[in-house]
């Protein structure tokens, strides 16, 4: 069948949550079925067009933008409503489109306090909206205008419904989010100005990077504006400390969406816009964001290890799973990028999975203490596995999806892009293939102490506590199915995402490549290259034919 | 003989009556106004507000035909001036009065003050902002100047039984004259380097005599000082929160919105008419200005716990926003057109949401009797439908997008690094890290208001009245619609001056 969608596909995935909200808008609050259904019919409509645009989408031409719709906008600054979805934004965006409607069925009979369903459902669509807007915006103003609209309602969500010290955390979250953001939004203005292209598409600005319109001092600069925005986001450390605060304190449909989606705003942000416009000022940054990024890996996971709050350690594990996303970013490969976007994938499935576990762990329980919990696998056997399967998933065990973002991730940093310094990466490598270590202690840990041995006294006879729900089944099934689907066929993701990194990729090595032979270092890419070619046939085993496949391509267009 | 010689010598000017049509009209009402006031004494109280209301809107009627008709006019020598960025003035100023005579409906009528006067001198201080926008030389800026500030000042102590009005009205009385005494000192000695008043003329004396000379130094610093009062940049600024927390509050917003937006006026068309040449003067100046209002005035709404106060403030930090493009608009190469523009872009929107903050503190405080930010705690528990558009207009005055705000910022970002120079990065960043700070009290009072518990659990829902409400929907849409497709604002506040050559 022909493609439907075309050229407004995506304004109506993106702003059909708008149009639930008017409805909703005007219903009287008393009257919370209407307003649940409303909501689930909303999101459910809004995945359905999602499984369309899949259905559509050329996935032979994953580098290309499909769905393009390019309209003027803002006319006196040159501003565009230009959006579209390649290879990179297409897994995120269909990751968020799922997320919603099983939030919205979580949610179904438990409003956390004060419940107010008609406010609470408003604010999740509204956030849809803005999620799923920033994956498509394809003009830099346009994307800062979503990637702004998503920091309201999670505000309120946090302030509104969240645990006892929201005040101080959702401000904190609100605000370091938005310092961020505002210098970003400077160093957008700035390239705009600088490269004279007279517009904000990405495309446009890359180009005229290219042409070469901006010194490589002002590059620099301006990376390191984009970077504290979008690195606040991801939240890459040292600015990782608004994370913990605000998971610990935000509602549980709250933190899955900030775990599973709001994350990765950040991390798209680096992938899509800061290094293919900038790729020169990419490359000099590498070492410090992979720096940053095994320094996150390490510490969230000795921060892990020191938490007695379950969330707060749910929250630290993925300042350590952002590190590893990061690091394959750093290495600026393609086969680092399509590992950091599975990453991404992965870790919104599982760390959102592990925050919906959390929170009916505190529904029955009251609490959070990992040292009065226990004993989840007799009271609750069928949740307690559940959590069980979830922590192997997170430490990346192979054959579930978490793996899949670790393991390439560690495995680009021993031979990362041009121009980046290979010794200082494979240290990098070292320290993250440690970090995994970590990470298996402070998930068995927690799983140890939380599910195994016998249910302590005061819980012992606790009528509250009882298995799985159906709801919860509902919302938790599509998730589990999918970190095991991800898991056996990775290709699932990969396959999407490997064209259009590639794609974005081109300017940059490209740039590289000339820079290498400035540096004459061409050689010593070539040799670094082909001893990574032949470590990862001898690390991976089965299964990893496709970034092999990958490799090679690389190794063509970087010779 | 003589009377021969008085009509010889007295030539009457060419009077372009289309030109003037809004002033006109606007006289015509204010007339109208006092008149039924004598007239019908008590019996005309009801209907006041609503004549003063309706005229406002007449007075837009020409404003239109004249904006249709598009041609810049050119009166009296060159002192009053009709051009695009005037209409826009114009419509602001007359809008927001507008929106300022529907805050005053209710206030006026349950506090037993005068009525009739009040709004006669309200249709008066509009008529003063309207000449603003068209005043070209320094006589009719200095006489539009006082016509506005002047009524402003009885209005300030307008709740006459309250000592706190009282004090505002003399402290704002005594600081404006004192501005405008400074401000004539600057004037008196442009005029003595120039020998004229229009400004055209004093634009060529200045670039004729060079910066280098004290005396136009000095002018210039003096005026640009003068006008500062009245925008209430720091470090002159120190009347507005004791001025604004003892007005009457309808007519706290008209003074920090229309108010401030004259002295704005003004302040644009002196710099970029009269010393264009001498920018590396004012340059710095404006420069300060801006960084130490939008930093000081942060930094102490960090502090405030009125509700009024904290908009003080936040007006204050404001206009270090609204200023900054000036700070670059030197630099030749269309620098002027596009800090003329954004300082347009933001003071439109900013009357929009700010008149919106203010309606939902009158609204609120009809029902809690105090501005104190303790008493706006849990408002969305009995006023969903205000806390949420309170929501809008505190997020809006942070831009955050995609509520208004965010385009009046991103304005004056753009023309900030479009300069180009490290003083104008420095000061784009000064102003982004400002604005995270500012974010700080605008989330807290949002907060509080969503996330509290109301005092004394007092549920009971707020009055509300059709004028207030259409206040507040009127502002509320405008704020919005200007975030999601701020081509709506950016069309009309895209200007020139005339005499730059637009």
């Amino acid at each position: 069948m022909e493609n439907l969608l075309d050229g407004w596909g995506i304004t109506l995935a993106t702003f059909s949550p708008l149009v639930g909200v008017a409805v909703m808008m005007l219903i009287p609050k008393e009257r919370e079925d209407q307003h649940k259904l409303i909501a689930l019919v909303t999101s459910l409509w809004v995945a359905f067009v999602g499984v369309l645009l899949l259905i559509w989408f050329d996935l032979d031409h994953t580098d290309k933008l499909q769905y393009v719709v390019d309209k003027v906008w803002i006319d006196v600054i040159s501003s565009r409503y230009a959006v579209g979805i390649d290879g990179m934004s297409l897994p995120l965006i269909l990751l968020t489109m799922l997320v919603v409607p099983l939030c919205i069925v979580y949610s179904w009979n438990h409003f956390p306090d004060p419940v107010n369903p008609k406010a609470f459902l408003i604010l999740i669509l509204i956030l849809e909206t803005g999620m799923i807007g920033t994956f498509v915006a394809q003009d830099l103003v346009l994307f800062f205008v979503f990637f702004e609209v998503v920091l309201l309602p999670m505000f309120f969500m946090i302030a509104v419904w969240g645990g006892d010290d929201r005040r101080y955390a959702s401000l904190k979250f609100f605000l370091y989010t938005l310092f961020g953001s505002a210098l970003m939004l400077v160093s957008f203005l700035a390239l705009f100005f600088l490269t004279g292209a007279d517009t904000f598409t990405f495309s446009g600005l890359a180009d005229a990077v290219a042409a070469g319109g901006v010194s490589r001092n002002a590059q620099l600069w301006i990376f390191g504006g984009m970077f504290l925005g979008f690195g606040i986001k991801v939240p890459m450390f040292p600015f990782h400390t608004w994370l913990p605060d605000a998971h610990t304190q935000a509602p549980t449909v709250g933190s899955v969406i900030l775990a599973a989606v709001l994350l990765k705003l950040g991390t798209y942000g680096f992938v899509r816009i800061a290094i293919p416009i900038l790729p020169e000022a990419a490359v000099s940054w590498a070492p410090w964001i992979g720096l940053l990024a095994v320094v996150g890996i390490i510490y969230g996971a000795l921060g892990c290890l020191a938490q007695t709050d379950m969330k707060r350690l749910i929250a630290f594990s993925s300042v350590a799973h952002m590190g590893f996303v990061m690091l394959g970013i750093a290495t600026l490969t393609d086969f680092g990028i399509n590992a950091a976007i599975m990453g991404m994938v992965a870790h919104g499935l599982i760390t959102g999975m592990l925050f919906f576990l959390a929170g009916s762990v505190k529904e029955r329980y009251h609490t959070l203490e990992i040292s009065r919990l226990g004993g989840l696998l007799v009271q609750a056997p069928r949740m307690g596995w559940i959590f069980g399967f979830c922590a192997m998933a997170s430490l990346g065990l192979p054959g579930l999806a978490g793996f899949w973002g670790e393991f390439p991730a560690i495995l680009s940093a021993y031979n990362p892009g041009n121009g980046v310094p290979v010794e200082t990466f494979r240290t990098f490598m070292v320290i993250a293939a440690l970090g995994t270590v970590l990470a298996a202690g402070y998930l068995l840990w927690l799983l140890q102490r939380a599910a195994f041995g016998t249910p302590p006294e005061e819980f012992a006879d606790d009528p509250h506590i009882t298995d799985t729900t159906k709801h919860e089944w509902i919302s938790w099934a599509p998730l589990l199915a999918l970190i095991v689907a991800i898991g056996i066929y990775p290709n699932l993701v990969f396959r999407v995402t490997d064209g259009a990194v590639d794609a974005s990729l081109t300017p940059c090595l490209s740039v590289e490549g000339e820079a290498a032979e400035k540096l004459d270092c061409a050689e010593v890419y070539k040799i670094g290259h082909d001893d990574g070619h032949g470590d990862g046939h001898d690390d991976d085993g089965h299964g990893d034919e496709h970034d092999d496949e990958h490799d090679d391509e690389h190794a063509a267009s970087g010779n | 003989m003589a009377v021969d010689l008085l009509t010889l010598a007295f030539q009457r000017p060419h009077i372009d009556w289309h030109g003037i049509a809004p002033e006109l009209v606007l006289l015509g009402v204010g007339a109208l106004i006092t008149l039924v006031d004598i007239v019908f004494l008590e019996k005309a109280r009801p209907i006041t507000a609503a004549l003063a209301g309706l005229g406002l809107l007449a007075t837009a009627v020409p404003l239109l035909t004249l904006a249709a008709d598009g041609t810049d006019r050119v009166m009296f020598d060159g002192a009053y001036v009709v051009d695009e960025f005037s209409l826009v003035m114009k419509a602001i100023f007359l809008l927001s009065a507008y929106v300022v005579v529907l805050l005053s409906t209710n206030y006026v009528a349950e506090g037993d003050y005068w009525e009739n006067e009040y709004y006669g001198l309200l249709l008066a201080s509009v008529m003063g902002m309207v000449m603003m926008a068209s005043a070209r030389d320094l006589v009719s800026i200095f006489v539009a100047l006082e016509l506005l500030s002047i009524p402003a000042y009885l209005m300030v102590a307008w709740r006459k039984r309250d000592l706190r009005s009282n004090e505002a009205g003399l402290k704002y009385y005594l600081m404006g004259v004192f501005a405008s005494a400074v401000m004539l000192y600057g004037m008196s000695l442009l005029y003595g380097v120039s020998g004229s008043t229009m400004l055209d003329d004093i634009g060529t004396a200045v670039a004729a005599a060079g910066s280098s000379v004290p005396v136009v130094t000095m002018a210039i610093v003096f005026i640009v000082a003068g006008f500062a009062f009245k925008v209430s940049a720091v470090p002159f600024h120190t009347w507005a929160p004791d001025v604004y927390e003892g007005a009457p509050t309808p007519v706290t917003a008209f003074l920090a919105v229309a108010s401030k937006a004259a002295g704005f006026v003004a302040l644009l068309v002196l710099v970029l008419v009269a010393f264009p040449s001498a920018s590396d003067v004012w340059e710095p100046l404006v420069w300060i200005l801006a960084a130490a209002s939008m930093t000081v005035g942060n930094m102490v709404a960090l502090r405030q716990t009125n509700v009024v106060r904290l908009m003080a403030y936040s007006g204050i930090a404001q206009t270090g926003f609204m200023i900054a493009p000036l700070a670059v608009a030197g630099h030749g190469g269309g620098s002027a057109d596009q800090a003329l523009s954004a300082v347009v872009t933001y003071l439109a929107i900013y009357a929009a949401m700010n008149l919106g903050a203010f309606a939902v503190i009158i609204v609120l405080a009809r029902k809690t009797g105090s501005a104190e930010t303790t008493s706006f705690a849990g408002a969305f528990h009995y006023a969903p439908g205000l806390t949420v558009a309170m929501t809008i207009f505190l997020f809006s005055l942070a831009g955050i997008p995609p509520l208004g705000g965010w385009f009046a910022k991103f304005e004056v970002f753009r023309v900030l690094a479009t300069a180009g120079e490290p003083w104008g990065y420095v000061l784009a960043a000064v102003g982004a890290v400002n604005s995270v700070i500012a974010l700080y009290y605008y989330a807290a009072l949002a907060r509080r208001m969503w996330a509290d518990d109301a005092p004394d659990g007092d549920h009971a829902p707020v009055p509300m009245t059709p004028s207030l409400a259409s206040a507040l929907g009127i502002c509320g849409i405008v704020t919005l619609a200007f975030g999601v497709a701020p081509q709506l604002v950016a069309r009309f506040t895209d200007v020139t001056l005339a005499a730059l050559g637009g």
